[in-house]
């Protein structure tokens, strides 16, 4: 499957995973990605802060804004949707009332969902006016992930007619056509994040109808050949065949097999992991590898980008 | 750092809050370990011979795999002291309980509670809207954290009471969320739909009629009038509401109540955790102690600096060259990770300013039960670590 393919015809990708596993880093590595192959990409940006504008070295805070060539950052707040909802619905002068008097604070309060459908919606506008080849959506943090796309459905029982009905059921069928929307679940090669992510995975297909793109297993130390080279003894034999026997520096073969023994170790329990995770959820999988050069900035991002378009070019068609 | 043993000989800041004060609000973002966090600092309580309980809102289950439970429910559930406590070495007073927040059963009891008849009560609890919200609403679960807290404050009797937030966006909620409600009842509207009888109602101004036909248009008709009946229902009760919200604000502001912001060395983590010391600031809220979870080990790049390789030449068998490129390189790689997450320590404590920071290595055992939880806090406990996280 090419990338190139993957994030065309303007298609919606929600990349989500709980907290600390990288569903940021990865949302920008793949519009990055897609903006490599040729294509545009919007990052949608869900509630300010997420670290986006520092991961590019833009300020997101003034509205969308070019991060990187092909890359276009757009920041959706609930109430500037439903405004911008409003005033494209000739009810403009509805709009400033709604926000200026605290209305629309206690209907968010009281209507669930509201808030979600409102920048739902304006993806689904996006989506419907070709806004670009790919739209990319760094989402809520995992547990509420489920929460924030179930919202179109709570919002069906809830709300019988006018606008906001139209809205809830135009997202719901955006998110069951896999053409126009798809799931991107990122998780660590760790315990915890892999359980989790798992039962994401369950409750995005089962109760939303979500189809689920390749999922992203990030931060996986390099595989390195030190497996037998974990201990003082074994790197001084090694430097000794290598020619410089006896020339290592005070204490430096400790900190090689130390750090050697520290690699090797954490990588077999990321294998394990990924051996669990491959049991618990049939998705094809793309691997990231873990950076320790540096923070995360354009040149990070192009390395994880391209990391997924090697890793989604891999897999088979359909996957 | 050397571990030490999780007893009250050896304790450092963190083992010193959890054998003192009576309650500790663990805050951070998501991924970052606060649940474990908050279990190791109940569980440490115990053994210092406190009755103490750690209420998560973390929607994960994780603590109630830390504490080897199926299921917590919503009220304190006491853990067998055989888990806790297997060598028997605790004080007798000692008592571990757990709870998960079941925000929606919090909410209802809260209803219950002020309602001035059973009538009022269950005419509320049927309500679709308020059946919607007490569930689902963005902020009710912070909100209803807190009420967690004031309950088990007032009423539970406990000595220690460990709280797991949200992730740091929603934290915010959480310090927000007794003032929402409170400015939600406060608001023009809300009072005006409010109004005690038939006949003011009639008679509400303008401005109510103009939100109702706004809304209407909006969301529909029959909403509103849902909305309406949600409203007139909680009649008499927003005072009961109002003092309460402020009440459990009090709490949260006693000096009794301890705050432990809880992060990762890495730059999100850690400028969340500078945001939120900022906004506990802000609050009048000061951080109590500052917890650095999954700290690799720590390497010096190789001796002769600004040479990443090993020495040259490299003249004998090519295989252990290759194996020696291998090691210097990885090496360098652990080398410059563990000089980055100390540059982000550094930046963090400047902004948090002079408070004990305790760091946890990246460790190979999951918390999935107390040992592990034990084998956490042998490093959360001890000393305020000036010094740097442990080898591999």
């Amino acid at each position: 499957m090419e990338l190139a393919e993957w994030c065309s015809s303007s298609r919606v990708i929600i990349v989500a995973g709980k907290g600390g596993v990288g569903k940021t880093t990865t949302a920008a590595a793949l519009a990055v990605a897609a903006a490599r192959a040729g294509r545009r990409a919007l990052l949608i940006e869900l509630d300010g802060k997420s670290g986006l504008g520092s991961m590019f070295g833009v300020d997101t805070t003034d509205g969308e804004i070019e991060a990187y060539p092909g890359v276009t950052v757009v920041p959706l707040a609930p109430d500037e949707a439903l405004i911008e909802y409003l005033e494209g619905h000739g009810l403009r002068r509805m709009s400033k009332r709604l926000v200026h008097s605290g209305a629309l604070d206690i209907v968010a309060t009281a209507v669930p969902g509201m808030k979600e459908i409102l920048v739902l919606g304006k993806v689904k506008a996006l989506q419907r006016a070709g806004a670009a080849d790919v739209i990319v959506v760094d989402g809520p943090a995992a547990g509420h992930a489920v929460t924030f796309l179930l919202s179109p459905k709570g919002l069906l029982d809830a709300v019988r007619v006018g606008p906001v009905l139209t809205q809830a059921v135009e997202v719901s069928e955006m998110l069951a056509d896999p053409d126009r929307a798809q799931v991107m679940l990122v998780t660590l090669p760790e315990e915890t994040p892999v359980n989790e992510t798992a039962e994401t995975a369950e409750a995005l297909v089962d109760r939303i109808g979500l189809t689920l793109g390749p999922l992203v297993v990030n931060g996986l130390y390099p595989d390195r050949p030190l497996d037998r080279l974990t201990t003082p003894e074994a790197v001084s034999a090694a430097a000794e065949r290598a020619g410089i026997g006896g020339r290592l520096p005070d204490g430096e073969a400790e900190q090689l097999a130390r750090a050697a023994r520290f690699l090797v170790r954490r990588r077999a329990l990321q294998e394990e992991q990924l051996g669990r995770l491959a049991e618990r959820l049939d998705l094809a999988r793309v691997v990231l590898p873990f950076l320790f050069s540096s923070d995360i900035g354009p040149a990070q991002l192009e390395v994880l980008a391209d990391a997924l378009t090697a890793g989604v070019g891999a897999l088979p068609v359909g996957a | 750092m050397t571990p030490e043993g999780d007893g009250p000989g050896s304790d450092g800041p963190l083992g010193r809050l959890a054998g003192e004060q009576p309650i500790i609000v663990c805050c951070g973002s998501g991924g970052v370990g606060k649940t474990t966090t908050a279990a190791v600092l109940a569980l440490a309580g115990a053994r210092r011979g406190r009755d103490a309980v750690v209420v998560t809102i973390d929607p994960a289950r994780r603590l109630a795999n830390a504490l080897g439970l199926d299921a917590l429910s919503d009220t304190a559930h006491e853990i067998d002291r055989e888990l806790w406590d297997p060598a028997g070495a605790a004080p007798a007073g000692g008592r571990l309980s757990a709870l998960m927040l079941d925000t929606k059963s919090t909410f209802d009891h809260l209803v219950l509670k002020y309602s001035a008849d059973p009538a009022q009560g269950s005419r509320i609890l049927e309500n679709r809207f308020y059946r919607n919200i007490s569930g689902a609403l963005a902020g009710t679960q912070e909100y209803m954290a807190m009420e967690k807290l004031h309950e088990l404050h007032e009423e539970g009797g406990y000595e220690l009471i460990v709280i797991d937030t949200p992730p740091t966006r929603n934290a915010l909620d959480f310090l927000d969320a007794p003032a929402r409600l409170t400015r939600l009842l406060d608001n023009k509207l809300f009072r005006l739909v409010m109004a005690p009888t038939r006949a003011s109602f009639r008679m509400a101004n303008l401005a109510l009629q103009a939100f109702f036909r706004t809304v209407s248009k909006v969301i529909g008709t029959e909403v509103v009038e849902d909305l309406v009946l949600f409203f007139q229902a909680f009649e008499g009760m927003e005072s009961g509401f109002r003092e309460r919200a402020q009440r459990v604000l009090a709490v949260l502001s006693d000096p009794g109540t301890a705050f432990v912001l809880v992060t990762a060395p890495a730059r999100d983590a850690v400028s969340e955790a500078g945001y939120f010391a900022g906004r506990l600031a802000d609050a009048g809220l000061g951080v109590s102690g500052l917890v650095v979870n999954r700290m690799h080990p720590e390497f010096h790049p190789a001796a002769a600096a600004g040479r990443p390789g090993p020495p040259e030449p490299l003249n004998g068998d090519a295989e252990a060259a290759r194996q020696l490129e291998a090691l210097y390189e990885n090496l360098a790689d652990f080398a410059e990770l563990s000089e980055r997450e100390q540059r982000h320590l550094e930046g963090l404590e400047r902004t948090v300013g002079r408070v004990p920071v305790v760091r946890v290595p990246l460790l190979e055992v999951e918390v999935c039960d107390i040992e592990s939880l034990t084998e956490v806090g042998r490093y959360l406990l001890a000393a305020a670590s000036d010094g740097r996280a442990g080898g591999g």
